[in-house]
């Protein structure tokens, strides 16, 4: 971060620094680590997957009865859930390319979505992953139609944010795909139509082989009662859409977590970049299988410090990350799914209108000093 | 043991049928599916089964492989990629199959343990019926004229013994009339490779001679000591006139090429054996770096690999340049590299590599 925001750090440089080598050790040891117990983990999820998909699917063929609608549709949003983001998000950030196993190399996965996995890489990875949370750099601040930050100034198209935002999770997959189209930006007229033809057409194909698939191919392999696979497939996507939408917006957005400049985080250290980080993302507390079904971006702040880590690592170290953020005095934010959603809701809502009070919300915490009670509460 | 690959192996596009089974299991492709059931099904990926595993001699084992329906078969001298999951990571290795061209769906490689060596060593100590390993198509140049020359000459030491033993069984299946040679080179008769199979062939086939030289055991062979020009009239006369094949580690080879250096070089044929992960680490900005899709060449100046990518103009992708989003991954065909952040070493071949982290340390070869 620069000099003039410097007072903002309630951390020494000396601190800072050592803040940074301790979470490099943990990520030293968990590399060293790194084996057959990771790659049994990925395999097994992904059987699952193979399994569910393949018993969606053919439940729903014969989806005209209930039961088997109800059960096939179950499935297939279970097995779309697993691969957009326990395997496909996790092994696209690259966690697994140490295997060296082709199937699972972050350059060459596509998943079942109709963003293409080669604009996910970049926009997410590293759009999104290098600069978290700073406004105007991070396009996942609100996907360029939504104002999730105070510092995004406010004008009357803000109104319909609650309005977008329910759109924006219905369609997530569609907004995940137009991501890196810059639609605000070509609004606007910083950015030209001409400029994006590429990412169309990548875009446009992969949106064609989906469809072709959900809508034409499997519900044809039905007959007559093509309807039933066609809703359930429909069904699935929305699930999945829904989900991931309620998991991501609880990664970054809930109270407590914070937003940056490009001034702020110019020349920054590895312990400044781990610290955003840090006060850029949120957790959910929940079960294992919760976790699972989450991609493990319910832990968000261990998968922000770590990206490429395999994600079943992330909850044994998050209690060593907790313990280090509590010696330092940096908040820890992690909520049940409820409470984070809420949050996050109320978010939305309120700054769909004006700012009421003078900005106060995005203040950086101050650190705990020595021999004093803990003045950052750790939310739990 | 490994022939550095000349080439990546080809890809080919699915016939019609495939394509529509592709899509229907998109994004991931039908072999996702196949291999779950089991991990021979896939049908665009070449895979092997071991049938058979027997220790010919302390310091080998040699395997017995059915490869499934992708694979499209070898000619005697060639060799394949063979891969195996070691804790979890996918690790290469170059061998070259023993057994006789057309001789049915199965192939035979014999791996010879590296003192430290991980994959030959993992082979040796764990290969079992049943086990899959990953299998490439069969490549290289090496490999037996498909007009078979009247006079064959072959000189192979240690495990360089393998495809030479491919040629032979294959000259002998088919009944070969002209004279072929075999000079084995081996520290003493029982760390031999195929000693018993070699002496059987010779004792069936009056056209083949075979002659042994063991570099540690005096008087035990028809010769001594390592290769000497001097072995050569007395294990074929007409040596000269011999299309000649051999396979051994750089020593011997280097022998051989001064040997058939006086205007006899377009009868000689060899193929280098170096175990990977035995290759010296230079340091670094020592040798140079090339870019196979984009065939360019640069010497290496100590800078991130993802650097010198760029500044030779080749298209690399990158993002973050620390390590982090993995957007400039790249597979490394051949070479040492440093990884910047873990100081970790690598020679494996066929790797993938982080370009912005990742420094070379011997020359290298990317795939960009």
């Amino acid at each position: 971060m620069s000099t003039t925001t410097e007072s903002q750090i309630p951390l020494t440089p000396e601190q800072i620094e050592s803040f940074g080598e301790e979470l490099d050790a943990i990520r030293q040891r968990v590399l060293a680590d790194r084996g057959e117990r990771d790659a049994n983990y990925i395999r097994k999820v992904i059987r699952a997957q193979r399994g569910l998909e393949v018993a969606g699917r053919g439940l729903l063929w014969a989806g005209v009865f209930p039961p088997a609608w109800i059960a096939g549709t179950t499935a297939l949003s279970l097995s779309k859930i697993l691969d957009n983001m326990e395997i496909g998000h996790n092994v696209m950030h690259g966690q697994y390319d140490w295997m060296n196993d082709p199937t699972l190399s972050s350059k060459q996965f596509e998943w079942d979505n109709a963003c293409p996995a080669d604009q996910w890489r970049h926009s997410h990875n590293y759009m999104h992953h290098t600069h978290t949370n700073i406004v105007g750099k991070d396009r996942d601040i609100g996907y360029g139609v939504l104002r999730m930050s105070e510092d995004q100034r406010w004008k009357p198209y803000y109104l319909g944010n609650p309005v977008y935002a329910t759109l924006l999770a219905l369609f997530f997959q569609y907004g995940v795909a137009l991501h890196d189209l810059e639609v605000e930006r070509l609004a606007s007229g910083e950015a030209k139509l001409a400029d994006k033809r590429k990412l169309l057409s990548g875009i446009w194909k992969k949106v064609r082989r989906q469809t072709l698939k959900d809508y034409v191919i499997f519900p044809a392999l039905s007959g007559p009662f093509f309807l039933f696979p066609l809703a359930g497939n429909a069904t699935a996507n929305l699930v999945r859409n829904v989900w991931s939408f309620t998991i991501i917006f609880c990664g970054h957005f809930p109270e407590g977590t914070h937003e940056f400049t490009e001034e702020e985080t110019e020349n920054e250290s590895r312990g400044e970049w781990y610290y955003r980080q840090l006060l850029g993302s949120a957790n959910l507390s929940g079960s294992r299988p919760f976790h699972i079904l989450a991609g493990n971006l319910s832990f968000q702040i261990e998968h922000h410090l770590f990206p490429d880590l395999p994600a079943n690592r992330y909850a044994e170290i998050s209690t060593e990350v907790r313990e280090i953020c509590e010696r330092y005095g940096i908040p820890y934010n992690v909520g049940p799914l409820g409470k984070q959603f809420g949050s996050v809701v109320r978010k939305i809502c309120r700054l769909a209108l004006p700012d009421r009070k003078s900005r106060g919300g995005n203040q950086l915490p101050v650190a705990a000093h020595e021999g004093k009670e803990e003045q950052v509460p750790i939310a739990a | 043991m490994s022939p550095t690959p000349t080439t990546a192996p080809p890809r080919r596009r699915g016939a019609p049928a495939r394509r529509l089974l592709d899509t229907i299991a998109g994004p991931h492709g039908i072999d996702r599916y196949l291999e779950q059931i089991n991990p021979t099904f896939v049908i665009g990926e070449c895979r092997a089964e071991v049938v058979a595993v027997e220790h010919g001699t302390e310091d080998s084992v040699t395997l017995a492989l059915r490869p499934n329906r992708a694979w499209r078969g070898l000619r005697a001298g060639q060799f394949v990629q063979v891969s195996v999951e070691i804790d979890g990571v996918r690790h290469s290795r170059c061998y070259s199959p023993a057994s006789p061209q057309d001789c049915g769906r199965e192939l035979e490689i014999t791996v010879k343990r590296h003192p430290g060596g991980l994959v030959s060593n993992f082979l040796a100590d764990h290969a079992r019926p049943g086990m899959v390993l990953g299998l490439s198509q069969a490549d290289g140049d090496f490999h037996l004229p498909d007009s078979r020359p009247d006079s064959i000459l072959l000189i192979g030491a240690g495990s360089g013994i393998t495809p030479l033993t491919a040629i032979l069984r294959t000259l002998c299946a088919e009944g070969h009339a002209g004279q072929t040679a075999l000079i084995q080179y081996a520290p003493d008769p029982d760390r031999a490779i195929y000693r018993q199979e070699l002496d059987h062939l010779a004792a069936e086939n009056p056209n083949f001679k075979l002659t042994r030289s063991y570099t540690q055991a005096p008087g035990a062979g028809e010769l001594d000591g390592h290769f000497s020009p001097t072995h050569l009239p007395q294990a074929d006369p007409c040596f000269a006139a011999a299309e000649t094949f051999a396979c051994g580690p750089p020593a011997l080879l280097d022998a051989v090429r001064g040997t058939w250096a006086n205007g006899l070089e377009h009868r000689l044929h060899v193929e280098s054996f170096v175990p990977p992960g035995l290759l010296p680490a230079g340091e670094p900005g020592t040798g140079s770096i090339r870019f196979a899709d984009s065939g360019l060449e640069v010497r290496n100046s100590g800078a991130s690999i993802l650097e010198q990518a760029e500044k030779a103009g080749v298209p690399a992708q990158s993002g973050c340049r620390m390590g982090i989003c993995h957007t400039c991954t790249c597979r490394k065909l051949s070479g040492t590299v440093k990884n910047l952040l873990t100081e970790e070493v690598s020679a494996a071949p066929d790797e993938e590599i982080q370009l912005c982290i990742s420094a070379p340390l011997s020359d290298l070869v990317i795939d960009l």
